[in-house]
């Protein structure tokens, strides 16, 4: 009888937890109670996503409403709360949540620039393992041409908090792609402006940019290229895939001449291709690759196995680096 | 290339929104909303079945001038809810045409967004803006469009920031399907901050094809929004042909109340009979959403669009038609005065 390899372990997303793992492993709805405390007009909206808001429903009750597996009816409605005056943050499945609204975001949310905020859990190959129907790997080509909303990714729980303290300071549409149990990478959430993405380590040999999971793996892949091949990394955490810094972009790019952008999102229309469209429209010199997820019909299993299969890992961007580095 | 974004930067937020924020369940405002010295249309306001009729009338005659100057519009869609409009901006809505954003106002939706044609010389004639604003109707550069936008939130600055959006708009529409599940955030955020404003909401029979519109319905009795009334305009016909024939989407009244909802199913050119539905309304305090099932004719009011409801939805009369079509409704106008 052959051994079965046991599955990577799967970690439980979806659930709220104590509060003293809350900031960890659910900082968005950590974030939406502190600053519900701050600000009486922050409202919760979930479609079938209630357990990630234990900690909100249980300390604001009147101010969560559910509203069923409906997520057009959820987008329209938080527009006409905020048209009220209230700040509404969505809570739902990424992808679900922007691939059946985009219209309801466009029209009614962006188009009118209410303050309506996407929370999007469960982002990227998150759901793997429940397959292809649950992948959100096109919200951000999706988002960014909202032409008035926020788009951030945010690097770890810390970086998520930061991010949403910083959008309950600004009055405009928002979409907050969560990313599920990345690596960590701030201790504590870090000091953060609208449209900046901070830079994370200084090199001068290759710029690696990544925004949500793709920041952590950077970080990781810095770390082997400088220690087993001497070569020094630029590493910027795109956390604003909108605003778009630009000028960080340009600056490390005009040192190191390579761009390699690590994004669990398809090649198409995320933080890869608006690189290339940046890069583009300065006339930059500078040679580009992608770690990202191939435009074709993807493959179904358990995150871990998929990361590693789709060479979204510490060791693929090693590979993708050298071959820059080496073209 | 890379958007900009325009955004207002809070200072102080627990200073924007000062007011206590309690319970869906609690009791609604209870105060008294208008105060002495505030310019506001009461709801109610005394006026008379013909001069109502007459109102419809010239609502019809200003969106035929109207549609001339631009080029293009919907006409039979828009005479078949003259007499809802009329009746709601004349007498039914509370109002503050020279505050338009007064938190206290009733709000209403134009969920069949294609014919705000009709809306804005109502607006006009209310005070929210100058009349010399309806003949840019529909140019570039013009707040008033063949769909309606709401005014931007103050400080949002973009390239369209002088003329984007009219005063007295409460919501922007235009996507069909949308503004149901819109008015019913408006009626929830009524209930959150205690108001006792009511949110109506007119739509289309062919609107009501959508699936969010259902999905807004369920959320609605499931929330007891008492507050929201929604108005379908059923003249029977959507773009393209007979509603039903397209999709069926009768028995309306059944399926309104298969949801939660009361139902009033009326005549909806009967000025009286409209003027007693609005009139009887439960209370905005009340627990069940409240559709009002407005039967009406597409076209109604000029023989011409009557007889060919469909090829008048979208079009241009030439100038004979016009003038055939303007005389009709002057005779009947005068007839009225």
């Amino acid at each position: 009888m052959t051994s079965i390899e046991p599955a990577p372990k799967m970690v439980d997303v979806f659930s709220d937890i104590e509060r003293e793992t809350a900031l960890k492993a659910n900082p968005a709805g950590y974030a939406v109670t502190e600053l519900a405390a701050l600000d009486p007009r922050v409202l919760t909206l979930t479609a079938d996503l209630s357990n990630t808001l234990a900690e909100f429903r249980e300390k604001f009750p009147g101010r969560y409403i559910e509203l069923g597996i409906a997520e057009a009816n959820s987008v329209s409605f938080a527009a006409g709360l905020a048209s009220c005056g209230f700040v509404p943050y969505i809570f739902s499945m990424a992808p679900f949540g922007i691939l059946k609204t985009a219209e309801q975001l466009r029209t009614d949310v962006d188009y009118n620039h209410l303050p309506v905020r996407l929370v999007g859990r469960l982002s990227g190959l998150a759901m793997g393992y429940f397959g292809t129907s649950h992948y959100a790997v096109e919200d951000i080509a999706i988002a960014r041409t909202l032409n008035n909303t926020i788009v951030v990714a945010p690097a770890d729980a810390a970086s998520a908090v930061a991010l949403m303290r910083l959008l309950a300071t600004l009055d405009a549409p928002a979409y907050i792609r969560i990313a599920e149990a990345p690596e960590q990478v701030y201790d504590e959430p870090p000091a953060c402006e609208l449209g900046r993405w901070p830079r994370l380590r200084a090199g001068s040999d290759i710029t690696l940019a990544g925004h949500g999971m793709g920041v952590g793996l950077a970080l990781g892949a810095a770390r082997v290229l400088a220690a087993e091949h001497g070569i020094e990394a630029d590493v910027l955490d795109a956390a604003f895939l909108k605003p778009f810094d630009e000028a960080a972009l340009a600056e490390s790019a005009a040192r190191t001449r390579r761009v390699l952008t690590i994004e669990d999102h398809s090649v198409v229309g995320g933080l890869g291709a608006i690189t290339a469209e940046v890069v583009g429209a300065r006339k930059l010199s500078v040679d580009l690759a992608q770690a990202a997820l191939p435009a074709v019909d993807l493959e179904v299993g358990v995150p871990a196995e998929l990361y590693e299969y789709y060479g979204l890992t510490v060791a693929g961007v090693v590979g993708k680096a050298l071959e820059l580095v080496k073209q | 290339m890379v958007s900009r974004i325009s955004t207002r930067r809070i200072d102080s937020i627990s200073a924007v929104y000062p007011q206590p924020i309690v319970s869906a369940r609690s009791g609604i405002y209870a105060g008294e909303v208008v105060q002495d010295g505030m310019n506001v249309l009461e709801r109610g306001r005394d006026i008379s079945d013909a001069e109502l009729a007459r109102k419809a009338d010239w609502i019809r005659l200003q969106t035929v001038g109207l549609i001339a100057q631009a080029g293009l519009g919907h006409y039979s869609s828009t005479f078949s809810c003259a007499e809802i409009v009329a009746t709601l901006y004349y007498h039914v809505l509370r109002l503050s045409p020279t505050d338009p954003g007064w938190a206290d106002r009733d709000r209403f939706l134009l969920g069949k967004g294609h014919v705000a044609t009709g809306l804005w010389p109502v607006l006009a004639d209310l005070g929210y803006y100058p009349r010399d604003w309806l003949p840019r109707f529909g140019k570039v550069g013009s707040p008033l469009n063949d769909h309606p936008n709401m005014p931007l939130p103050p400080g949002v600055v973009t390239p369209r920031t002088p003329h984007r959006g009219a005063p007295g708009i409460d919501f922007s529409s235009g996507s069909l399907g949308h503004n149901l599940s819109v008015g019913a955030g408006m009626a929830y955020a009524a209930r959150l901050a205690r108001k006792d404003y009511r949110t109506y909401v007119l739509t289309g029979d062919g609107e009501l094809q959508e699936g969010q519109v259902w999905e807004a319905v369920m959320a609605a009795s499931h929330y007891k929004l008492g507050n929201l009334i929604a108005i379908v305009d059923a003249n029977g016909f959507s773009g393209s042909g007979p509603t039903s024939e397209a999709m069926n989407i009768e028995p309306l009244g059944a399926r309104f109340a298969a949801f939660g909802w009361l139902v009033k199913e009326i005549d909806g050119h009967d000025i009286p009979t409209l003027r007693a539905t609005f009139g009887a309304l439960p209370g905005p305090g009340g627990r069940q959403p409240v559709a009002i099932l407005a039967r009406t004719r597409k076209g109604h009011g000029a023989e011409m669009f009557e007889k060919q409801p469909q090829a008048w939805h979208l079009g241009l009369l030439t100038d004979d038609q016009r003038a055939d079509v303007e005389a009709e409704i002057t005779a009947r106008m005068e007839l009225l005065s």
